[in-house]
């Protein structure tokens, strides 16, 4: 098992001038043993990222070191990491079993170890019965596993993890992330994890990346990334619904912003007046959508509690202890 | 589709049944001819039920009768002929395999151009640059050899274009999977894109194997002695008889037997061959 150190990472694309950088000097310390997330839209250079470190993709300034080693000019396969894909890229004319042996046998691991090891892996992800399927004979879910454990059977420093869970159902993703994290305690190995979606983030992660247009915006555990978000980017980005942002909150300095979570607002006889626009049942809780002045908010109610209808002017109150002040300009947490 | 409707059902038959019948009359007519004696053939009209002389015409034919204008008996040149369309399959095979595999998945300098040159032979078929082919072979010792009979006909543009869609459509990730397995491109090329280009590469050798026994202009041009005859030319000397009459029962004969193993090709190939023009398996 390793730590994965990343120095001022830095990815362009083309040469010159016309060079398109995508990721701008990213710096971060992964600790042995840890599972790492990494978080952001689409486009903003996370799998970019995972890639470097996997060694698919050139790395145009800092260096990435596994362990002690500095593995920048190394081929992925020295680099003693193993991975699993978007779309699991499982060899499609071998069985199962070959699928996870593959990269054993070319590395001329004896025969014998090469069935015990791919045996354990399979009884670790429940494929024992289907060890000699072609991968179309399989689920999505089942294909997912192979692809584990592909990654399992090499015994690696490093995991990554490529969104795999973005191709199953809601609900098979879910019980994916749970099998994801029990492995996890298990091995014990060092992983990291792209991904678009908060609620994975958030449940997987012991700390996470969070990263937008090229930049780490912040690099905490989700606990800290949710209770004291580092930016407007992150604050908006984790949660849901997402915090609200107000530019004209009653007392606020000018060029402040204060952010505020849904349901850290309650609804009162006095306090800001806000009048509602919509309100959604989500079930358990009530999301009120209301203006005041120039800003649009969502106060999260219980569903127990008596609702407010479409028109109404209500008063709320923010708890003095979780509001966010961010700067305007920079939008940096002030 | 169309509704179901008694007429158009026979309509589609009949047309269907009298399309069969005009390409299998002229191979029914030679497999008759082929078992009948010279003499009744010239008759007119010619008979159109089988004879009794079959087993006679084709041992005739195979082994060689002696008085026709070839001695050389049609086994030998059956013979020369597998050889030619094995070698020109197999290599035009492995040869576009190769080709393709560097075109999609290596960076050289002049990348697109190397593809654009093999894309423009396809403007060239063998029959354009003839001359000049048969004078580089001439200049090599070549005619004559088995070699000279293949080795033009081996590069294989449209192979070479049909491998490389279909590399094309292979997914990115199953090469960087392939590289975090420690596999090299040659290790990759081998146990993955061989493997999955399966199905084209029997489709491709059904095609070329009929195209590497049919060739007729190439080995006309090159070949002098009869040692070196294809079956094709065989049956064309046949004819040359000058002023001895033709022995067409012979010559059918001979012309059974050589249609015998590309079909046999096409027959044993045919589920491959269907899937490989079909199905794309990913």
């Amino acid at each position: 098992m390793a730590s994965i150190t990343l120095r001022n990472i830095i990815k362009r694309y083309g040469h010159g001038p016309k060079a398109n950088p995508v990721i701008h000097g990213v710096n971060a310390e992964i600790h042995d043993g840890e599972f790492v997330v990494i978080v952001g839209p689409s486009g903003c250079g996370k799998s970019t990222l995972l890639r470097m470190v996997a060694g698919l993709e050139e790395i145009t300034g800092g260096t990435i070191s596994i362990g002690e080693r500095v593995v920048n000019n190394l081929e992925p396969a020295q680099r003693d990491i193993a991975m699993v894909f978007q779309n699991y890229a499982l060899y499609p004319h071998m069985s199962v079993f070959d699928n996870m042996a593959y990269g054993l046998k070319i590395a001329s691991v004896p025969r014998d170890e090469i069935k015990t090891r791919v045996d354990k892996a399979a009884k670790i992800l429940e494929l024992g019965h289907l060890l000699e399927r072609k991968p179309r004979e399989l689920s999505g879910g089942q294909r997912q596993r192979v692809a584990m454990g592909r990654a399992i059977v090499r015994q690696p420093q490093v995991f990554l993890f490529d969104e795999p869970l973005s191709n199953l159902d809601a609900k098979l993703r879910a019980q994916t992330r749970i099998e994801i994290q029990k492995l996890h305690r298990e091995l014990g190995i060092t992983s990291l994890f792209v991904t678009h979606d908060q609620v994975e983030a958030m449940t997987l992660a012991q700390r996470m990346i969070v990263m937008n247009a090229g930049n780490m915006e912040q690099f905490g555990t989700p606990e800290e990334v949710y209770h004291t978000p580092a930016s407007i980017f992150v604050a908006s980005f984790i949660g849901s619904p997402p915090m609200n942002l107000l530019r004209h909150a009653p007392n606020s300095k000018p060029g402040t912003i204060l952010g505020i979570r849904p349901e850290h607002l309650d609804i009162t006889a006095t306090g800001w007046e806000v009048r509602v626009d919509t309100v959604e049942l989500l079930g358990a809780e009530r999301l009120v959508y209301a203006t005041m002045g120039g800003d649009h908010l969502i106060v999260r109610i219980d569903e127990g509690s008596a609702s407010p209808q479409a028109g109404d002017t209500i008063h709320i109150t923010p708890r003095a202890d979780r509001l966010h002040w961010f700067d305007a300009q920079s939008g940096k947490r002030l | 589709m169309v509704d179901r409707n008694p007429w158009l059902n026979f309509l589609s038959h009949a047309v269907l049944i009298l399309g069969v019948a005009i390409v299998a009359f002229p191979l029914y007519l030679a497999l008759i001819a082929s078992t009948h004696t010279a003499d009744a053939i010239v008759q007119s009209p010619m008979p159109l039920l089988p004879g009794a002389h079959l087993w006679d015409n084709y041992r005739a034919a195979l082994l060689g009768s002696g008085k026709l204008g070839s001695n050389t008996n049609v086994l030998h040149m059956m013979w020369v002929s597998f050889v030619v369309a094995m070698v020109i399959t197999v290599g035009k095979i492995a040869i576009s395999l190769l080709s393709a595999f560097a075109i999609v998945y290596f960076r050289f300098p002049f990348k697109m151009l190397c593809f654009w040159a093999i894309f423009v032979t396809l403007m060239l078929p063998v029959e354009v640059r003839i001359l000049p082919t048969y004078k580089v072979v001439a200049d090599l010792g070549l005619l004559n050899s088995y070699a000279g009979l293949t080795l033009p006909l081996i590069a294989s543009a449209t192979a070479t274009f049909l491998f490389r869609q279909f590399f094309l459509t292979v997914p990115d990730e199953l090469v960087e999977a392939a590289r975090m397995d420690g596999a090299g491109p040659m290790r990759f090329f081998k146990d993955v894109l061989v493997p999955l280009s399966r199905t084209s590469i029997a489709a491709l050798f059904v095609i070329q194997f009929i195209y590497g026994w049919n060739q007729y202009l190439w080995p006309l041009l090159m070949t002098t002695t009869e040692d070196m005859y294809p079956v094709v030319i065989g049956i064309k000397r046949m004819l040359a008889g000058g002023e001895a009459a033709v022995d067409w029962n012979i010559v059918m004969a001979t012309a059974i037997v050589a249609m015998l193993p590309p079909t046999a090709v096409v027959i044993l190939m045919q589920k491959w061959f269907v899937k490989g023009l079909v199905d794309t398996e990913k």
